[in-house]
């Protein structure tokens, strides 16, 4: 099953290669769309867009590892990404990063092992008057303080991997 | 019941103090008179926090500042009933202290409907700029004193004129809407609020430069921005204003969207380049600038949203209107992210030339809490901090520059008593060793081991010597990176080293930090003489690192200590002390 | 749409415009702020309960309009009320209690309630 999934997410990058009309500086746009499919950027990915662009591998693996935005583990299901931007930083965000990581037992980049959570730092959505801001999946929670976050961890946990 | 008149009270940050008073002595008198059709009404900031309380008499438009709860009487009979105005109390001066021309539409048109912003004149710039020659329109804009708002300030005039004059069968115009310093949100909201603004500036460079082809780079993380901006480029090229021959001109011009993958360094213009040709964005040594060779190697002409959206206005009124607006070196307004610990966060635009106080302490209202101010971080990473004895200086590039910090691309980060400064600069370090491309050496490790020392001094573990070290090494990459993003690295630790020296020292000496903000020098300790041993904080330590009996005080074991401050945050009896 | 040939088409274009206003100013404008900011801080909701809320009260007569970032971060969701014949008044901190409160007293009958935020910027 996860076999054929895999396969159906190839073809549907391959045929938005092909329909670039213009392939000369389009690896970002690609690798934007590849990480949409896919969620992450994994070797055998990045293997098939250089094949299909006609670059080296260490050059897509270049510009996989250089923008923040591109990631090659896989994201948990509700990704929690606390703001560190510098108005929430003198509000209070290094502490609530802290508290995630205590609570979850993760660092910055990594997952949980039931594959629900993952944690990222994020640098400013531009929401400062509520800061600090945590974002999980596409809900933004202001205002976040230390004692909000086991809470705001079980609401997740509440609905499950499904 | 309808009301004739209404009476406005400041309720908001320092008004808030009084406006309870004032209001019910105001509805005091009014009862007392028998006047049952003047309604009073609270409200929000006015913007003139230092000359509060505010009061305002509607719709007889008279402003009293400084009102005190014994004012109102005199209000109330003279003004209210007798129609003679206090005049001792009228706040004169009715001139605001924002100014609206980056932000004239935004918060007032819909952004996704270009009919609302041709109502507001847009797109007669455009038709007035392709009845002109393509110098006077360079000449306009440099006569306006326009520099560029991404940070560096340069003319935008001479940018122009200098791509104007390349000869070459393609030109670029490039929009730098890669917002990348924390706590700045500027072009997002103008891209969100009226991106036809942005696309008109644009329009307006490539006819000058003679390109016809633009590009705006932004940030894969403002969708909504990038929603509003497509829909905005589709509606142009429907009414012609983008595509062949825009108004029977002969003129040709489109805008395509690229997008960045989060780096900041990507915000440098040579940087921003390699990145929309898909490349790592590492920086290349100028000369050769854009204007030579940029995109595919092409005459580029790279400016910011903000300098894009004063474009129309420029043209539309005029360039002897604009450069009355702002000081003598930098004319007109600049739109600032104001944020931090500060009451009225929010976006603002002001006159070049005012200054800090009027932003921080009317605009913006204060410091929250009621805390005392004690910096402003301006330029993001790249700046420097501003501290009390710089409120009054008026603000430029200039100015600034002076100050040791720089305009930036306008975040304006207030901090209070309880801020660290040298954790504020390590945390600006922290973000630019992230964001270093790792292309030069001295930003490379230089920013690393600048940040390993300051490391050393959040922790008590620096000497004397390490302060040294500190100034040396910031020096030296300053010299010697290859680009702005760590030429300007060391900045916010050179500002604060030299504003706050005592704040290092203490760090150095004494080990311990004066604003209790560094984890490893805080010790929380109980004080046997409150605490009552109500065992709350036992309960909430993660580390059981708090023993005691019931009843009896209690203490923590400072090996066992993680210093999460659960303890300090929980005692109802203020018995827990940071040291 | 039409394209726009000419400087004089432009003119005309922007007098079709102005003369179909004309029309909205016997009908109540309501500006909600909806930037990133204003929609993380609940502004789409409240949107959603002003329609709902003035379909309950009957009332017909009315524009809403989804603008950009109005500038005050620290009281969104923000909405700006135009009443015909008035100035427009613009709204912070706004939730579905102050919304029943806005509706009841200035919208039917033109009392204008606490809460407002003064003008404190000039434009062009």
């Amino acid at each position: 099953m996860k076999h054929v999934k895999m396969e159906s997410y190839f073809s549907r990058l391959e045929s938005f290669i092909d329909s670039l009309e213009d392939k000369k500086g389009s690896l970002i746009t690609v690798l934007h769309k590849a990480q949409d499919i896919f969620g992450y950027l994994p070797e055998e990915v990045q293997s098939f867009v250089a094949k299909k662009l006609g670059i080296p591998r260490s050059k897509v693996y270049g510009v996989v590892t250089f923008y923040s935005f591109f990631t090659m583990t896989p994201k948990g299901k509700y990704p929690i990404s606390v703001c560190l931007g510098t108005a929430c930083y003198v509000r209070g965000a290094a502490k609530l990063l802290d508290e995630f990581k205590r609570k979850l037992e993760i660092d910055i980049g990594q997952t949980t092992k039931d594959g629900l959570f993952s944690l990222d730092g994020l640098r400013c959505v531009g929401a400062c008057s509520l800061a600090p801001v945590v974002i999980i999946k596409d809900k933004v929670y202001g205002k976040v303080t230390v004692d909000m976050v086991e809470k705001i961890i079980s609401e997740y946990k509440a609905l499950g991997v499904v | 019941m309808s009301y004739q008149r209404y009476c406005l009270v400041c309720n908001s940050s320092k008004c808030g103090h009084y406006s309870k008073a004032i209001a019910d002595n105001i509805k005091h008198y009014l009862r007392e008179n028998n006047i049952k059709d003047i309604k009073v009404v609270m409200t929000e900031c006015f913007g003139l926090c230092k000359q509060g309380p505010i009061v305002k008499i509607m719709p007889d438009n008279i402003v009293y500042s400084g009102v005190k709860p014994m004012d109102t009487k005199e209000i109330v009979e003279k003004h209210l009933i007798n129609g003679e105005v206090v005049s001792r109390l009228v706040h004169e001066n009715k001139k605001s202290k924002q100014l609206k021309i980056v932000l004239r539409n935004c918060g007032f048109i819909d952004p996704e409907n270009i009919d609302d912003y041709i109502e507001k004149d847009g797109y007669f710039a455009l038709a007035k700029a392709l009845k002109m020659s393509r110098m006077d329109v360079i000449n306009e804009i440099k006569l306006s004193g326009l520099r560029g708002r991404g940070g560096g300030g340069f003319p935008t005039g001479l940018k122009w004129e200098y791509a104007y004059k390349q000869n070459s069968d393609q030109k670029y115009v490039v929009c730098n809407a890669d917002e990348g310093d924390p706590g700045a949100f500027m072009d997002r909201s103008v891209l969100e609020g009226d991106p036809h603004s942005v696309i008109e500036g644009m329009l307006i460079c490539g006819y000058a430069i003679g390109s016809n082809k633009g590009l705006v780079y932004t940030r894969a993380e403002y969708p909504l921005a990038v929603k509003r901006l497509s829909k905005a480029i589709k509606d142009a090229r429907e009414y012609g204003f983008l595509g062949n021959n825009i108004m029977g001109s002969g003129f040709n011009f489109d805008i395509e969207i690229k997008y960045g993958a989060g780096a900041f360094v990507c915000g440098e213009e040579t940087a921003l380049i390699r990145s929309m040709e898909g490349e790592r964005g590492e920086p290349t040594s100028k000369p050769p600038y854009p204007a030579e060779s940029g995109y595919w190697d092409k005459p580029t002409n790279v400016n910011n949203v903000e300098t894009f959206a004063n474009v129309p206005v420029i043209i539309n009124k005029g360039a002897n209107w604009f450069n009355k607006i702002g000081t003598e070196k930098s004319k007109g307004t600049k739109v600032f992210a104001l944020a931090g610990k500060i009451n009225n966060v929010g976006l603002i635009e002001v006159p070049m030339g005012i200054t800090l106080r009027e932003i921080i302490f009317d605009i913006g209202g204060g410091i929250k809490d009621g805390k005392r101010f004690k910096a402003v971080q301006t330029g993001g990473p790249s700046g420097g901090c501003l501290t009390e004895k710089d409120l009054d200086t008026p603000i430029d590039y200039d100015t600034l520059l002076a100050k040791g910090s720089m305009m930036g691309s306008g975040g304006m980060i207030v901090m209070d008593e309880d801020d660290c400064m040298v954790a504020v600069a390590k945390f600006y370090l922290e973000f630019t060793v992230d964001e270093s491309c790792g292309k030069c050496t001295p930003c490379r490790v230089g920013n690393k081991r600048l940040y390993e020392l300051l490391e050393k001094v959040t922790s008590g573990k620096a000497t004397f010597s390490d302060l040294d070290k500190i100034k040396n090494l910031s020096n030296v990459i300053k010299d010697t990176a290859l680009c702005g993003l760590g030429q300007t690295a060391p900045n916010p630790v050179l500002s604060t080293i030299t504003n706050f020296w005592d704040e290092y020292v203490a760090h150095v000496n004494e080990k311990s930090c004066p604003s209790g903000q560094c984890k490893e020098l805080i010790r929380y300790i109980i004080d046997h003489n409150k605490c009552v041993g109500c065992t709350a904080c036992v309960r909430v330590c993660p580390v059981y690192a708090i023993s005691g009996k019931v009843r009896e005080p209690h203490t923590i074991d400072q090996d066992k200590c993680i210093k999460c401050g659960a303890c300090y945050n929980t005692c109802k009896f203020d018995a827990i002390y940071k040291k | 749409m039409k394209k726009i040939n000419s400087y004089d088409e432009l003119i005309k274009h922007k007098k079709e415009i102005e003369k179909n206003k004309r029309s909205e100013l016997n009908k109540i404008i309501i500006k909600i702020s909806l930037a990133t900011c204003g929609i993380a801080a609940g502004g789409s909701h409240i949107k959603d309960y002003i329609i709902k809320r003035l379909e309950e009260e009957n009332i017909k007569e009315y524009i809403i309009k989804d603008v950009g970032c109005m500038g005050y971060c620290y009281l969104e969701p923000t909405i700006e009320i135009t009443l015909p014949g008035y100035q427009p008044v613009v709204y912070g901190n706004v939730d579905e209690h102050k919304i029943d409160e806005i509706i009841e007293k200035y919208l039917i009958n033109h009392e204008i309630v606490d809460g407002i935020i003064p003008i404190n910027y000039e434009t062009i």
